[in-house]
């Protein structure tokens, strides 16, 4: 199917974001999500997290509803990726709760919240150097893969059937995000922001319900950021979750829902970014004058 | 981990894409293409993979079949003859391969440094010996059959060994097996059951005689033993490759390059650490078998620690990561002490030295070789690639234009 | 392992029970001597563990030459003593002069330990470091150089262990539950636990000693804070070459017949799995899992009836530290171990 989209995308007109719909199609999820759009997907509950005599995380409590892009920000170790840590598996939380689709996460093996449908990118890339970037993609896919070893070891038909679809989707997320023309190269050779793009593909790949990602803009240029927001649109669009942890402002302004901001490992305002912006508390804890950030 | 220099230059898509297929034995069609570095014998990698398929086959048939005759033809020069019996030779050589490939599953895939291999192949062996030697009490089975059973012995023994230590870091790994591998030798001395130096006499070997009476597999006969060797060899090549260009396969990698993002990525690292490590003890059994078996004598006196560390240097040799360099480097750390004679009892400073310098200067082996990590993946670079030089066509045409591309 | 080994291989102890026995009254009857003569072991280990846990304490690196840094210093010692005139049997000499024999043995295995770990640390983990090299290709060139060292003393030396060297003849001190201990333990033990006890002063108090727990915690920010991580990792080498050259004159002393183109091999490993069971970048977790290991070894030993069974012992408990507990007794930081 995403063979002809494929084809048919190459001519298509790209967008800013090298971004095109036909692409994002054959890119789509293909998943039963059990709670509705705009109800709760994921619960985080008084997450608390110590490391020795830090409190990294105190009494965290937020949620992320289907369909919205949420920005996490913070000042610098406000505990953001700890945060992000704890809800991925990364870290095990001192107590509380992390909760997708009301299943608690909590003690489950980091590759099994994958698979349940949490993924991750990195905030310093941590891609497979010495994969090409369609097989960097294809690692994600192979998380709703089921062949087993023999299965591999004798070619059984379910390991065609699959590293056949696997081919054709991971192009299309690759065309998706927009370095399909380098799905030949080693990651470790690609250019930064291309590496960053495929961290995100990489991450859809495993065809999340809630994409975290953590700083996918660091180290960006002001087109390109541009060009990220779009992308990370147009993954909402598709039917995405998205989680955003950001330090720019105006990329988090920009394109989230809605924001919690974090400071020293408190939660002290979630909102929609027209009232985070006035939110006094925020600006003093985070923003320092306003004029600074949003002028 | 991967086994390659530090960052290096960017590179166009299009430089990179010049790869092609490059499997040396047994590729199926539809194989993918990749990008690859180029080796010491990097320019007949190019050549090979320039290659249209027909010519490929070709090409692997007529390598099969010499190596088949390889002991037959003896050719001088390279041959090991008078210090050492060719055919027999070439039968050690064929069994330090299939150990290189089977320890590469372990180091050049999984990236799971192993110094304790011997002890498998020392599993295989007395397996081997306990169930075909008169010597041993236990029940007799015919020889062929002894070489499943080690396999399936020695993976059991992997699985045992890795379970308590893959969930670990690396390197702890790497301080377990090499305390394995020494046990395993001082426990054949202690048990009395595997009779320590008196060892196993007269082990049995596959059926058959020759026009004079005499078996076919007679331990003096090189030949027949190193063509069962070289079948089962590759066999195992067929397989291995099959698990690379699948999910294992690439799973395998992502551990190896970086053990975290490939957890976070839905890759359960433990499970399949555990696989790599009971497929190369498997392989490396089975090795044992074959060794002990065209040998007829099993004692706990072959089976040094340090032999282990040849082993490892076999597959670095050859390149870590790279059946082919594998099989290389394998066949020449067993071929070398036995062709030159005179420094054969340097072998293990000439290939600790090795070890070393090879690491420090050249990380990637003798035969530089990415792994084949897609079934069908041939068509889309393909795809990409025309759509590049394409690309790179309209830029020429156009200078300027898309150079911020 | 043992006790699967038993189920797995049934028919071995059916038709001979005799490999392994459990000697509980030769355990009781030895116990003291088993005692003291493991917590010397023990300290040997301990001193040649620091080596192994300093270095991956700062570069997160099994130095699998540790080993041949030590048995460097071992041929220090045989080379000096030979040289001065000591053979198979006790010499007839004053204490005095003994203690200036030994000081000076002592001196040449310090050097000589030291310049391996040093020499080892520019030519082989120098140029990886440089150019940011895997993990892997580490501990690959790590063995890689360790058996480079040991076979090409085996060259220079063949393959049989060097004449034995008595020092001197261990007389009693005293008696402990009817147990002697002789000068021989007592001096080592306490010479090791002193050595021990600088070192560790050293590393906490000493500007030095600041930068290797800096470079431990972490490499990067210790660089932006001025500390020169070059030299705080030839630093540790060294130091862990002098531990090993210390270790070897009490190694000699206790097995004079040890020295061995490849008798740092086995010893090495203990060591490791010493510095692992204390926690492995933890100077005094070395002290700890040294001693613990050495009596483990020992009463192994005679509860099991064959030394060959010390090395089993060892390696069944590194196995079951790691699996348990494999942050060791006392916890990983070198960073972190501020006393």
């Amino acid at each position: 199917m995403s063979e002809s989209n494929e084809t048919s995308g190459r001519h298509a007109d790209v967008d800013i974001a090298g971004v095109d719909t036909v692409v994002a199609e054959a890119a789509a999820p293909e998943r039963d999500i059990a709670v509705k759009v705009g109800d709760d997907l994921v619960e985080v509950k008084n997450l608390t997290m110590r490391f020795g005599g830090l409190l990294a995380l105190d009494d965290i409590s937020f949620t992320i509803k289907r369909g919205e892009i949420l920005g996490l920000i913070g000042p610098n170790g406000a505990g953001k990726t700890t945060c992000f840590n704890a809800m991925t598996g990364v870290y095990k939380p001192t107590s509380g709760q992390v909760l997708l689709e009301g299943r608690v996460l909590n003690g489950v093996k980091q590759h099994k919240i994958t698979r349940a449908g949490l993924a991750r990118t990195f905030q310093n890339i941590r891609l497979f150097g010495e994969m090409t970037a369609l097989e960097n993609v294809v690692v994600g896919l192979d998380a709703r893969h089921k062949t087993s070893v023999i299965g591999a070891l004798l070619r059984l038909p379910r390991h065609t059937r699959e590293e056949k679809s696997a081919i054709e989707r991971g192009m299309a997320l690759l065309e998706f995000v927009g370095i399909a023309d380098q799905a030949a190269t080693l990651s470790r050779h690609l250019p930064y922001g291309s590496q960053r793009r495929l961290e995100i593909a990489r991450a859809l790949a495993t065809d999340p319900k809630v994409l975290c990602l953590d700083e996918p803009a660091a180290g960006f240029n002001p087109a390109e950021k541009e060009e990220l927001m779009q992308l990370i649109r147009t993954i909402r669009d598709d039917g995405y979750t998205v989680l955003l942890i950001e330090h720019d402002m105006k990329l988090v302004m920009g394109v989230t829902d809605r924001i919690v901001v974090l400071e020293f490992g408190k939660k002290i305002a979630d909102n929609v970014p027209s009232v985070i912006r006035e939110d006094p508390k925020v600006i003093s804890a985070y923003l320092g004058e306003p004029e600074d950030d949003f002028a | 981990m991967s086994m390659v220099d530090g960052p290096t230059p960017l590179h166009t898509a299009k430089a990179d894409q010049a790869a092609e297929d490059r499997e040396a034995v047994g590729t199926p069609p539809g194989s993918s293409a990749a990008v690859r570095r180029k080796g010491w014998f990097g320019g007949l990698g190019e050549k090979w993979q320039e290659l249209p398929r027909q010519k490929q086959w070709a090409v692997l048939i007529i390598v099969v079949v010499l190596a088949y005759l390889l002991p037959v033809i003896n050719p001088p020069l390279i041959s090991t003859e008078p210090g050492n019996d060719f055919p027999l030779a070439c039968q050690t050589m064929a069994v330090w391969a299939l150990v290189a490939v089977g320890l590469n599953v372990v180091i050049g895939y999984a990236g799971l440094l192993d110094l304790g291999y011997i002890a498998f192949f020392a599993v295989g062996s007395y397996v081997a010996a306990m169930l075909t030697s008169p010597d041993s009490t236990f029940l007799k089975i015919p020889y062929l059959w002894t070489i499943p059973v080690a396999m399936a012995v020695t993976m059991f023994f992997g699985v045992l060994l890795g379970v308590p230590t893959l969930r670990l870091r690396g390197d702890y790994l790497a301080i377990v097996t090499l305390g394995f591998g020494e046990i395993v030798r001082i426990l054949a001395t202690i048990i009395p059951a595997m009779k320590g130096q008196v060892g196993f006499q007269n082990l049995g070997h596959p059926p058959g005689l020759d026009a004079h009476g005499v078996p076919i597999f007679a331990n003096s006969n090189g030949t027949p033993w190193y063509w069962l060797t070289l079948t089962i060899l590759i066999i195992v090549l067929l397989l291995a490759g099959n698990l690379e260009r699948s999910r294992v396969g690439r799973n395998w990698i992502a551990i190896r390059e970086d053990e975290d993002a490939a957890e976070t990525m839905g890759v359960p690292t433990f499970k399949y650490k555990v696989w790599a490590f009971a497929i190369g003890a498997g392989i490396g059994g089975m090795s044992g078998a074959l060794m002990s078996g065209q040998v007829g004598f099993v004692n706990n006196q072959k089976f040094d620690v340090v032999t282990s560390v040849l082993f490892v240097a076999a597959v670095v040799l050859g390149g870590a990561g790279n059946k082919v360099g594998a099989i290389l480097g394998g066949a020449l750390v067993a071929y070398i002490p036995l062709r030159f004679t005179a420094i054969a009892d340097y072998k293990y400073l000439i290939f600790g030295l090795a070890l070393c310098l090879i690491m420090i200067f050249r990380s990637h082996g003798l035969l530089a070789a990415r792994q084949q990590l897609l079934a069908y993946g041939r068509h889309a670079y393909n795809e990409v690639k025309a759509r590049t030089d394409a690309k790179s066509a309209k830029a020429k045409a156009a200078p300027g234009k898309e150079a911020s591309l | 392992m043992i006790p699967t080994l038993l189920t797995v291989l049934p028919a071995l102890s059916t038709d001979d029970n005799s490999w392994i026995t459990f000697d509980i009254p030769s355990l009781m009857q030895n116990f003291w001597s088993a005692t003291f003569d493991g917590l010397t072991f023990g300290s040997i280990y301990a001193l040649v563990a620091l080596g192994y846990t300093l270095v991956y304490g700062v570069l997160n690196l099994i130095n699998f030459a540790h080993s041949e840094v030590f048995i460097m210093g071992c041929y220090g010692v045989w080379f000096t003593l030979s040289f001065l005139g000591f053979g198979p049997s006790a010499p007839n000499l004053s204490l005095g002069s003994i203690v200036v024999n030994l000081l000076l043995a002592l001196i040449v295995a310090v050097c000589a330990s030291a310049l391996t770990a040093f020499v080892l640390e520019r030519l082989a983990y120098k140029p990886l470091r440089k150019r940011n090299a895997p993990r892997l290709v580490f501990l690959i060139t790590a063995i890689g150089a360790s058996f480079t060292i040991q076979y090409t003393i085996f060259l220079v030396r063949g393959p049989v262990p060097e004449q034995a060297l008595t020092m001197f003849k261990p007389t009693p001190i005293f008696d402990v539950f009817g147990t002697i201990v002789d000068s021989q333990q007592l001096l080592i033990v306490i010479a090791a636990v002193i050595m021990m006890v600088v070192t560790e002063r050293f590393i906490s108090k000493s500007r030095t000693g600041r930068g290797i727990r800096a470079v431990a915690q972490d490499p990067d920010t210790a660089t932006l804070m001025g500390v020169n991580k070059e030299k705080i990792i030839i630093t540790t080498f060294v130091i862990g070459g002098i531990l090993a050259g210390a270790a070897a004159l009490f190694y000699v002393m206790k097995i004079p017949s040890g020295v061995q183109y490849n008798g740092g091999f086995i010893l090495g490993i203990k060591a490791f799995a010493a510095a692992v069971l204390g926690g492995i970048g933890n100077v005094r977790g070395a002290l700890l899992g040294g001693l613990l290991l050495g009596l483990i070894g020992n009463y192994g030993q005679i509860l099991l009836g064959n030394s060959q069974w010390t090395d089993v012992v060892a390696f069944v408990v590194l196995v079951l530290v790691l699996l348990l507990r494999p942050e060791g007794i006392l916890g990983t930081s070198l960073g972190r171990s501020r006393a």
